[in-house]
């Protein structure tokens, strides 16, 4: 083969895989164990059935921005994005996410319930389209906490009986909740308390007490790390990534489902692609979130799906082969105290509370 | 004087030279044109960033011609007109889905106002306006935020299309009715987090070349073969993923990790008091010292090679002790190559943000990590441009300033 003939060939060639091919589909997701899960529950029978390839992205972390950048160069090259509910709301406020109708885009529930009925709450914005449930709640070290296991999420503002290090996130969102409601605040009182100056004073307060033995997490994976490494005695993180210590590593740590904050995650298909890449992300929408489907990915991850008519379909690990029920976060005798993520409140909060935050921490 | 071909000898030569010029220029223009586009452009539109404001008069034109006569500073609610004119640009926003746009905007200055808007504009969108009836207390009965005059003056002190708003923000203040305020005191942040990037990134680069000083030495006088194997020893790290290093440094200082558990082990502390050295900014320190270390090392060593072994035993065949010699006679020839590393480490230094997100904990942060946050969590990239701005203005003063004081003429990378 001569040179030039060699160019054109290898340039061909680097071009067709540059360029995704029609039948291509690329997904964004948050990696690990997660899009694991997904692949096997969603990807593989969705390519089995349809003959359309899958390309992986873990990108969600900064999906907001990453959107956000792709429209402004009028270049979307993602067809479906998971993001958790609040980046939903945020990619929906600013007409970076389509409008879904829910009813007639989304499969029915087996039994004819409409699929809007079917998430009931859980569809949080016009945007959003749920697919599972998922809790931030704190895992403690069995054999470093003492003689009485924690049973109350006020453990960790509790130094005296419960010395040593604990992990918190590296943001305002879930800790202030915790603080206040273990400053004595009622529950349902938080949102209002903290809406106030004081009231958010008041839970920097509280967190203070506890600041010098906090070591702060900022990705997901930070916090069954230190349990393991035996750096933290409890701390928070997603009770998916807790259930792989607990099951999987067999570290000896155990869950602290007390006042665990529910938080949702799902997909959102990206505003302005064309009427043929739309039409094929509505496509796998309909067919990755139905029953079904849902149901199957508790087989690979303990995050509760977000469809009603899902649960009872709810199986055993795949691996594993435990009953994966007892260990979401939705299971009755786990979520005997929850606490709901307040979408909005922190729409409006998050900047102004981060900065005293930060500031906080600084200090 | 003319030519062969009877043109004159001064038309024939500046033709001949404009073609030497232009093939010049074609040479570099692949270059020139990346530099253009992937340097100049993108910087410059993000400089752009930190004052274009331009989106609240865009998504509100009538709003803002209707409130100029309004006093925001008083405390009297702005006229009928100035709703009438608010509720036809937010009905037509809503139409065009740019309402929430705006609110999240405003949100970034005060607290409620992305809720304010969102859920106003589900009733607003209805309204039927051709009736002229009273708009003023229908809109403040959907939110009584709208009776509010500081909502008013939040928009109306918003309005500019250039603003200096950012910038104010990222130096701890904020644009108000009154002029230029401090933040409250416990929002005050960045300003702070500004002087320990400084403050910390010298730090490191005293360390750099504290350590990489007696190792470049080494380099540049060992044997070839034994100074090769030196070399490698620098570079491999050096090759290594950050991540990597950072994370193998969380192994090495941790509570639990290898440094503390050597030292337990030989008894100089206890188990109950084992060293916080991670999470702090002596673990931010260490990490990004190792990290940068190599590009402090390598320039230094290519200077250092260059000064002949000869000039030493010059010196002190002359009669100078070891000290002297070194200090009157290599260490001058050697400050150039000192210039290079410490420019080169002090400015990757400023803007790192992986290795103190990762080792830094909370006194260990750098202002990159708060422009990373404003550039993805809170999508506030006006003030993640203006922080970068500050940013690239104070490496460029410190580069002047250098400048003046050593030359940027005499460093050398080798």
């Amino acid at each position: 083969m001569n040179l030039s003939k060699f160019l054109v060939t290898t340039t061909a060639l680097t071009l067709s895989a540059g360029i995704a091919s029609s039948q291509d589909m690329t997904i964004v997701s948050w990696g690990g164990a997660y899009s694991k899960s997904q692949l096997k529950a969603y990807h593989e029978p969705y390519s089995e059935k349809t003959g359309v390839n899958i390309i992986n992205d873990d990108s969600s972390a900064e999906a907001v921005a990453k959107l956000r950048a792709m429209n402004e160069a009028n270049n979307v090259t993602w067809d479906v994005v998971d993001v958790v509910a609040a980046d939903a709301m945020r990619l929906c406020d600013e007409g970076l996410a389509l409008e879904i109708d829910h009813d007639t885009q989304l499969a029915p529930a087996p039994d004819g319930t409409s699929a809007s009925e079917d998430f009931g709450e859980l569809i949080v914005s016009d945007c959003f389209i749920p697919q599972i449930v998922y809790s931030t709640t704190f895992g403690y070290r069995t054999d470093l906490v003492g003689d009485t296991a924690p049973t109350s999420v006020c453990a960790v503002f509790d130094l005296e009986n419960y010395p040593g290090k604990r992990s918190l996130e590296k943001r305002p969102i879930n800790n202030m909740e915790w603080a206040l409601l273990c400053d004595g605040v009622a529950k349902d009182e938080v949102y209002n308390v903290l809406e106030t100056s004081e009231g958010q004073d008041r839970a920097l307060a509280k967190l203070d007490t506890i600041k010098d033995s906090v070591v702060w997490w900022s990705a997901g994976a930070d916090t069954p790390q230190l349990l393991a490494d035996g750096e933290v005695i409890m701390g928070s993180t997603y009770n998916g990534r807790l259930f792989s210590v607990i099951e999987e590593q067999k570290q000896p740590v155990a869950m602290l489902w007390d006042a665990q904050v529910f938080d949702l995650d799902g997909w959102i298909i990206p505003a302005g692609l064309s009427a043929e890449r739309q039409k094929r992300a509505l496509d796998y929408i309909y067919f990755a979130t139905d029953t079904q489907r849902l149901a199957d990915q508790a087989k690979y991850i303990s995050y509760g799906p977000a469809r009603a008519s899902s649960a009872p379909l709810v199986g055993k690990h795949a691996d594993l082969g435990i009953d994966m029920a007892p260990h979401m976060p939705t299971d009755p005798n786990n979520a005997k105290n929850t606490f709901l993520y307040n979408y909005e409140f922190w729409a409006d909060y998050r900047d102004d509370i981060d900065a005293k935050f930060q500031a906080w921490l600084a200090q | 004087m003319e030519v062969a071909d009877g043109t004159p000898l001064k038309k024939s030569l500046a033709r001949s030279l404009r073609k030497e010029k232009l093939r010049a220029l074609a040479l570099i223009a692949p270059l020139l044109i990346f530099v253009l586009v992937t340097f100049v452009l993108p910087i410059g539109t993000m400089l752009t960033r930190s004052i274009d404001n331009s989106i609240v008069e865009e998504i509100l034109p009538r709003t803002v011609l209707a409130l100029e006569d309004w006093n925001e500073k008083g405390d009297e609610l702005p006229n009928e007109m100035v709703f009438r004119s608010f509720v036809e640009d937010f009905q037509d926003a809503i139409a065009d889905k740019n309402h929430t746009k705006i609110g999240s905007r405003l949100n970034y200055e005060v607290s409620g106002m992305s809720s304010l808007f969102r859920k106003s504009a589900r009733k607003v969108k209805k309204w039927d306006l051709t009736d002229n009836a009273p708009i003023k207390q229908k809109l403040i009965e959907v939110n009584k935020a709208w009776g509010d005059v500081e909502t008013w003056a939040v928009i109306k002190t918003h309005s500019v299309a250039l603003t200096n708003g950012y910038f104010l923000n990222a130096v701890d203040m904020q644009r108000t009715p009154f002029g230029a305020q401090a933040q409250p005191e416990n929002k005050q942040v960045l300003v702070k987090l500004f002087i320990r990037t400084l403050k910390m990134s010298l730090i490191i680069t005293g360390m750099c070349i504290l350590l990489g000083y007696p190792v470049a030495w080494l380099l540049a006088n060992l044997s070839n073969r034994t100074s090769n194997l030196l070399l490698i020893l620098v570079l491999l790290p050096f090759w290594t993923s950050l991540l990597v290093r950072t994370s193998a440094w969380k192994v090495m200082l941790q509570n639990q990790g290898v440094i503390n558990d050597l030292l337990v082990w030989i008894g100089l502390i206890t188990d109950d008091s084992r060293l916080e050295i991670i999470n702090n900014q002596f673990g931010t320190i260490v990490a990004m010292t190792h990290i940068l270390l190599p590009f402090m090392i390598l320039p230094m060593y290519s200077v250092m090679k260059t000064i002949p072994p000869s000039y030493l035993r010059a010196a002190k065949s002359l009669g100078a002790t070891n000290w002297t010699a070194f200090w009157r006679v290599y260490f001058p020839q050697s400050v150039p190559g000192i210039g290079a590393g410490s420019i080169l480490v002090f400015i990757l230094a400023i803007g790192y943000y992986i290795t103190p997100e990762i080792v830094g904990g909370t006194d260990g942060i750098f202002i990159s990590n708060r422009i990373a946050y404003h550039i993805s969590s809170s999508l506030n990239w006006g003030l993640a441009s203006a922080l970068g701005a500050i940013l690239l203005g104070v490496v460029l003063i410190l580069y002047w300033v250098y400048d003046k004081i050593v030359g940027i003429d005499n460093v050398k990378l080798g």
